[in-house]
């Protein structure tokens, strides 16, 4: 029922509050009637799970009008132009930035910003001949992170040392911004090791690019894949409908022993989620405009058997110690062999589960949804990202890594862990290559670092810069749309104390 | 030989004095075994895991105990003599970790609380937290590091003092793909000794002081031979790094690099030679040299690089 008093509230909350720029405000208030009506009737048991917390659909709203996650298909804007935008295809690289430039501003997400903006070293690569190419990516990577103020949005480099990617590397050394967020598809086969170096030289001054493990992730999807948003893995050409997480901390609470979880909770909430998940999708496809008539989609820059539905994972941590704690032990996630092959039991478990149901549309996964190690959000307490060790408890190093190889191979579609690391490793960005090369070659998939002495962190998915942080507390308003959400996590969730390695 | 078990303490400093002399093999032991063949056991201060500080990428570091220089800056002096098991650490340590039997200084690692207090008051420029290690032994010790480091440094102390150990160790980590690194004082004579140098990649080469009496001042020993082998070993593409530390008012630092310059020029065209200027820092330096050595201004460190970089090598490094 609508209830236009609590609506009001809302509405007034976010105009009044001067923390949010013009732009900011427009786009909460987008999203506030969708908390006050329903498309599409839930299940009570759906309801049930929600209200207690154990499920949680990611302030999506009920009427999802466009997918959560796109990663449209530019090379073929490089190669077609665009005739919905009117655009050529460049033969400089003058053209080149401002082709992108252009329709980046019209690729919708769940921000309401492009999340992928492609392999964009690839792109320019035929260009590189310009004597001003250095000026004119500069004024390109500042464009990004003056008009696209929201760091879920992501680049991709590699595997291949370019030109291109490398004066990338370097100017974002230079700049030091937040936005845009950037993976290196890493293959040490492919990757020279002194481009795997220079970006980590780049990570420990802005915390960015992170590395993908390429051999891992090109063997998922039949199309090539992208790394969007946080770290999401997904088919370019397509992306992901939408996105709801399960969240292990809580189910566990109501869990007598690992038994019930593992037999009746758990398989019961998946399916529970999984139906939701379902009929959102349907929803999207279905009743709404998005892929009828979106030009990305009439094009061919989408295509909607390039999408899937995303189950995200969190609090797998808090879940295991709960669990162990219930069944009289001391064991703890991370340090106890009892308490990681519970872990893995739950995961193998609930992968099994996901699997089970069945899907009408999710073509490039086979019609299931896919998993994935969701790293939070601003309001969670207590919940650890995705099967992370929570902050506070990391294991040594070399420990830490190989249990990250043990735990992430269970998700296709994105997951990642973070290691900071002290200003000495600036001196020796090789020996972080190595240590990367090691953990990848034992199945780890995501690894990001920072310096303990940078201004953009990575919060946990994302980067934000500690002075707009230091800003919000104040009550000053930033450019940046998701240092909010950081401001959430440096209060909720240690952010600041995760643990700093030396070398 | 093995030091261990000799009654007489031939390392007591005596006052006013600085430690004797080790020679080389000393700080190993070849206990003959029942079955005959001997079995190398060499006295290690200390693995590290990872370090990005002991050559190129990640590593494994092994710092051997004992070394035959005894410089006036060193930052860990506590590696330069081997323990006699004197006791007198055993009455200081506040943890209870040390203890005396049959006449031996045992060292109880789990009681440690690593507040130094035994390195800072051994009389012997020596210490009591150190392990005997076969070399197989350090490489099961270090088999859990194996993906994550490309290679091993040995370091000490002075790690030629343990020639064979050290040779054998370096076979059994290549065989696990490692790549290996001597952190040397250049003190032996490598140019004599192909079969060691078979099995290392390279030698770190500290060079302290080109002048003669600035070398013998600062170390106790000539510097005869780190020149010769700073040469023989470009020469045969196994100089890694060269290493001076710069101690202004004590020791030429701008002149040794100058000289070194001059000396390994013709190599450096077609050698990658990385030259690292270190600045002293009184960080675990022994009295009465805290008070008297001081740090060089970034100025002056600068300086160095700059002539360094002028006469081609590779890399210069300030640390």
């Amino acid at each position: 029922m609508l209830n236009i008093t609590d609506m009001k509230k809302d509405v007034e909350s976010i105009i009044t509050n001067t923390a949010l720029t013009n732009e900011q405000a427009a786009m909460n208030l987008s999203a506030v009637p969708f908390n006050y009506v329903e498309f599409f009737e839930t299940s009570s048991e759906f309801r049930e799970l929600l209200e207690a917390g154990c499920v949680c659909t990611m302030t999506e709203g009920n009427a999802t009008y466009c997918p959560r996650y796109t990663l449209p298909d530019y090379e073929k804007l490089m190669r077609d132009g665009c005739r919905f935008l009117r655009l050529d295809p460049p033969k400089t690289l003058f053209e080149a930035t401002q082709t992108l430039e252009m329709f980046y501003r019209h690729i919708p997400s769940v921000t309401h910003y492009p999340v992928y903006l492609g392999s964009v070293d690839k792109m320019l690569e035929p260009f590189m001949d310009d004597p001003h190419a250095y000026e004119i990516l500069k004024s390109f990577l500042i464009f990004l992170d003056r008009t696209i103020p929201d760091s879920y949005c992501h680049m991709n480099l590699g595997p291949e040392a370019t030109k291109a990617g490398e004066m990338i590397v370097e100017i974002q050394t230079e700049l030091k911004n937040a936005i845009p967020s950037i993976t290196l598809l890493y293959d040490p086969d492919i990757t020279p090791d002194d481009f795997a170096a220079k970006c980590v030289t780049c990570a420990l001054a802005c915390a960015k690019p992170s590395f993908a493990n390429h051999k891992e992730y090109q063997k998922i999807y039949r199309t090539p894949y992208g790394i969007a948003s946080c770290y999401n893995a997904l088919p370019v050409g397509g992306g992901s409908f939408t996105l709801s997480r399960i969240v292990l901390s809580r189910l566990a609470a109501r869990a007598k022993d690992s038994e019930h979880f593992l037999h009746d909770l758990l398989p019961h909430t998946v399916r529970v989620l999984c139906e939701y998940i379902e009929q959102k999708i349907e929803f999207l496809v279905e009743r709404t405009h998005f892929f009828t008539s979106n030009f990305l989609v009439e094009e061919g820059f989408l295509k909607l058997e390039n999408f899937t539905g995303m189950f995200g994972v969190v609090g797998m941590n808090e879940c295991v110690n709960t669990l162990m704690e219930k069944e009289g032990c001391s064991d703890r996630y991370g340090y106890s062999e009892k308490a990681d092959r519970l872990a893995q039991d739950i995961m193998e478990k609930m992968t099994q589960c996901v699997m089970d149901f069945e899907s009408k549309y999710c073509d490039c996964t086979d019609h299931h949804f896919t998993m994935h190690a969701q790293v939070g959000i601003d309001v969670d307490y207590d919940i650890s990202p995705g099967v992370r060790i929570r902050i506070g408890d990391e294991l040594p190093l070399y420990e830490h890594l190989e249990h990250c190889a043990k735990m992430q191979p269970y998700f296709n579609s994105g997951v990642g862990d973070i290691f900071p690391f002290d200003e000495t490793a600036k001196r020796n960005p090789a020996a972080i290559v190595d240590l990367i090369k090691g953990a990848f070659s034992k199945g780890m998939r995501y690894f990001s670092t920072y310096s303990d002495d940078c201004d953009v962190i990575r919060i946990t998915g994302y980067l934000v810069k500690k002075s707009d942080i230091e800003k919000l507390d104040k009550g000053i308003r930033v450019q940046q749309a998701n240092a909010m959400w950081g401001y959430g996590e440096v209060k909720n969730a240690r952010i600041y104390e995760r643990k700093v390695r030396n070398l | 030989m093995g030091i261990r078990g000799s009654k007489e303490c031939p390392y007591l400093r005596k006052e006013g004095t600085e430690p004797l002399t080790l020679n080389r093999n000393e700080g190993m032991q070849q206990p003959e075994t029942a079955e005959g063949p001997k079995v190398l056991r060499a006295t290690v201060n200390k693995i590290l895991h990872h370090s990005v500080v002991d050559g190129p990428g990640n590593r494994a570091a092994v710092f051997f105990q004992g070394c035959n220089f005894h410089c006036a800056y060193c930052h860990n002096p506590e590696t330069i003599a081997m323990c006699t098991s004197c006791g007198h650490c055993v009455d200081i340590c506040p943890a209870g970790a040390l203890t005396l039997h049959d006449g031996r200084v045992r060292w109880l690692q789990e009681l440690c609380c690593e507040c130094d207090q035994c390195i800072h008051e051994c009389p012997h420029l020596a210490s009591p937290r150190t392990k005997d290690y076969t070399a197989a032994e350090i490489m099961e010790e270090i088999r859990k590091d194996l993906p994550f480091i490309r290679g091993l440094t040995v370091s000490g102390g002075e790690c030629s003092l343990q020639r064979d150990f050290v040779a054998e160790l370096f076979r059994l980590a290549k065989a696990e793909g490692l790549s290996t690194l001597m952190d040397s004082n250049g003190s032996y004579d490598y140019s004599q000794d192909r079969e060691l140098l078979a099995v290392c990649d390279g030698v770190m080469l500290d060079i302290k002081a080109f002048d003669e009496e600035e070398h013998k001042k600062l170390t106790g020993q000539s510097r005869e031979m780190v020149l010769k082998n700073a040469v023989y070993l470009a020469g045969c593409g196994k100089l890694e790094e060269i290493r001076t530390v710069i101690v202004p008012d004590y020791l030429s630092g701008a002149e040794t690099v100058e000289k070194v310059g001059q000396m390994l020029e013709p190599y450096l065209k077609e050698q990658k030679i990385r030259y690292k200027i270190i600045a002293y820092r009184p960080f675990g330096v022994r009295a009465p040299y805290k008070e008297m050595l001081h740090s060089p201004s970034a100025e002056e460190l600068e300086r160095c690089k700059e002539i360094a970089k002028a006469y081609g090598f590779a890399e210069v490094v300030i640390i």
